[in-house]
């Protein structure tokens, strides 16, 4: 009985990969709902099994079902090779035999409901490893591997997980921060949706390390598939041993458990996730306290992002030096970076840290979807930098983005052609700030407001030179003064969008001659 | 659902929470069921909710009144929510968001169209959800195509 594989990804499910599936079952071909390979342009992208390889086929609908299903029961190995929608061995599609895949090696790949389909694939052998050593030799093989928080702020996972570690307390927890909030990120939910257990396996090794004995998954509520495949594998982890009491006969005890956020951006800050989890208003909070010393429920917390415990397995696995050898500077290992917006191939492309963001976005992407020239391109997310294609050597290393005025964050990049407005843009991530701020700190709470209130009045042409001074003067407001990231960084897209292109805000009253 | 008396409601409302009652943080949990069971979280549930958790009246409504997935009110009939977020946007987001609102507005009867920032579907913009299904690529005639019989 041949294989047929239909992602059951969110993004496959939202250009009709659901109907494929179930016309495939209804011509009487089971598939498996895997990840998906990310390379979302092909959605759905059908993998049939063959002798030599999975075959793709790229855009299918419905409508191709039936010849498709002739096919695949036949089997006739040039026919399936050159079908018009066939993109031939999906291994060796050069999107992908061009990357390196660690974090994603199994997304697309396994069937993600199946726990030995994991092992398979050489799950579980990092849990195995991290449970024959001292929660401390763990903490250090992390350090060694130079991981740093994938969530954005970059700061070294190792270092996090000793002062945990180090806290004495009667109770200590695990925090997995998936509340992917950003526009242009993606790889959290799909590595969830595509192969949950390296999640639940990463938070194991952590618990294991900092001496955690419960876990939570705090995941965004506009993710319900991946609550579905997390609360699943999360079972059958339990079922198997792989979660509860006495961990493969470790003696390790640790309880995962998933929360669902409730539609609310700032959640995605640390403090204010713990304060959601504790079943209250999402309000950041003020540091010190920092979490791992003071955290959920005022007990040591290691509050991670989901592809930092991710990279976990693998660094255990083959230890802390082989993910150190990976990457550029002070960035090691590999970024998972999402192509996202205006772009041709939008999708997952994971390498090591030091490619270049012209490489990403005109190589891997393609350049625009509407084929028009690219203006600009927004990296790290809604609080982040807006770039201009003169900036496209830069390497993509937290170092060198932070010189340029910018940051990597979590690798998500946005396009946007040259019918794009910038001072629109600037406008929208103040309207951004006051939508989703908190409302715990002034800065942000009202600053954001003055700001979409001044920049209307420089589109609008009033006052433009002294509207721009006061915008400066409220962005360095917002910067210093402002509690967290998000009143703190929304004036990164506005004054890179004022710093790169001027000209967008060089306006004139309506009807009157520039 | 709409056949449920007050006291029926009361009774299940006051079941959810008991249910939720020694978890950790319970009252997101809680929220989350009474929004899954009623569509929205009504004044009389907050108390009962508040009663059950040992919490202020004034705590649960903070909570409630915070995250916009909480309503207080029964929902519409059908919704339409539409990512306004950057990436969407450079595909024409605001536009359809728009257009997708002035028609709603024709089409009157019980059609709700709310902006939503971002459903991790960066790649395949417009993105947005049809009672909830999630849809991508997403242009004003299959948004017509899909929303095809409402307000009829």
């Amino acid at each position: 009985m041949t294989t047929v594989y239909v992602p059951g990804d969110a993004a496959a499910v939202s250009v009709g990969a659901d109907e494929v599936a179930a016309a495939f079952e209804a011509a009487g071909v089971s598939t498996v709902r895997n990840g998906s390979r990310g390379m979302l342009w092909l959605e759905p992208l059908v993998e049939v099994a063959t002798s030599a390889g999975r075959v793709g086929f790229g855009n299918v609908a419905a409508g191709d079902v039936i010849e498709l299903a002739d096919l695949v029961s036949r089997q006739p190995q040039g026919d399936l090779l050159n079908h018009p929608k066939g993109i031939g061995l999906v291994a060796e599609h050069p999107w992908l035999v061009r990357q390196q895949r660690v974090s994603f090696a199994r997304v697309g790949l396994v069937d993600p409901t199946s726990v030995s389909d994991y092992e398979a694939h050489g799950g579980w052998a990092g849990l195995r490893r991290a449970l024959g050593m001292s929660p401390r030799a763990v903490v250090e093989e992390v350090t060694e591997s130079g991981l740093r928080g994938r969530g954005g702020a970059g700061f070294p996972a190792g270092i996090k997980w000793k002062t945990v570690l180090e806290t004495e307390a009667d109770q200590k927890f695990v925090a997995c921060n998936f509340d992917e909030g950003d526009s242009g990120t993606f790889a959290d939910r799909m590595i969830v949706e595509g192969d949950p257990f390296t999640l639940v396996e990463g938070m194991t090794i952590a618990a294991h390390a900092v001496g955690a004995s419960e876990g939570y998954v705090y995941v965004r509520s506009e993710y319900p598939h991946a609550v579905a495949a997390l609360r699943r594998a999360i079972d059958t982890a339990f079922t198997h041993g792989f979660l509860g009491r006495d961990i493969l006969g470790s003696g390790l005890t640790f309880d995962l458990h998933v929360r669902v956020g409730a539609g609310a951006y700032i959640c995605g800050e640390e403090s204010s996730m713990l304060d959601s989890l504790e079943g209250r208003r999402g309000e950041v909070r003020a540091k010190p306290p920092i979490p791992a010393v003071s955290g959920l429920f005022g007990r040591p917390t290691a509050v991670n992002n989901v592809l930092t415990l991710c990279a976990v397995p693998m660094i255990l696995s083959d230890g802390g030096a082989a993910y150190a050898a990976l990457g550029t500077g002070r960035s090691r290992g590999t970024q998972v970076f999402q192509l996202a917006g205006n772009i041709r191939h939008g999708g997952i492309v994971e390498l090591p840290f030091g490619v270049t963001l012209g490489e990403l976005v005109e190589d891997y992407g393609g350049g625009t979807l509407s084929g028009r020239p690219i203006r600009a391109v927004q990296v790290g997310g809604p609080l982040a930098a807006y770039l201009p294609p003169d900036q496209f050597g830069l390497p993509m290393d937290y170092e060198a983005f932070a010189e340029a005025g910018a940051m990597v964050g979590h690798g998500g990049i946005v396009v946007f052609d040259d019918t794009v407005d910038m001072a629109r843009m600037a406008r929208f991530a103040m309207e951004f700030c006051a939508a989703e701020s908190c409302g715990k700190c002034t800065p942000c709470r009202i600053g954001s407001a003055r700001g979409v209130e001044t920049i209307d009045r420089i589109i609008a042409g009033h006052d433009v030179a002294a509207n721009l001074v006061l915008l400066d003067d409220l962005c360095e407001t917002l910067t210093k003064g402002s509690l967290c990231a998000m009143g703190g960084l929304t004036p990164m897209p506005v004054q890179s969008a004022l710093r790169h292109w001027p000209e967008d805000f060089d306006r004139q009253p309506e009807g009157v001659e520039s | 659902m709409a056949s449920t008396s007050a006291t029926d409601r009361q009774a299940l409302v006051h079941a959810i929470a008991t249910q939720h009652a020694a978890d950790r943080g319970a009252l997101m949990p809680v929220l989350h069921d009474v929004m899954d069971e009623f569509g929205h979280i009504a004044r009389e549930d907050v108390v009962s909710i508040a009663a059950v958790l040992n919490l202020s009246v004034a705590d649960v409504h903070g909570v409630v009144s915070f995250y916009k997935d909480f309503r207080t009110t029964p929902p519409p009939t059908h919704t339409v929510g539409l990512c306004r977020a950057e990436a969407c946007q450079s595909v024409g987001a605001e536009a359809l968001y728009a257009d997708t609102r002035a028609r709603a507005s024709e089409l009157g009867g019980d059609v709700e169209v709310h902006e939503v920032f971002c459903l991790g579907n960066c790649a395949l913009g417009p993105s947005g959800t049809i009672d909830g299904r999630l849809h991508g690529r997403l242009s004003p005639e299959r948004i017509e195509a899909l929303t095809a019989g409402w307000g009829s």
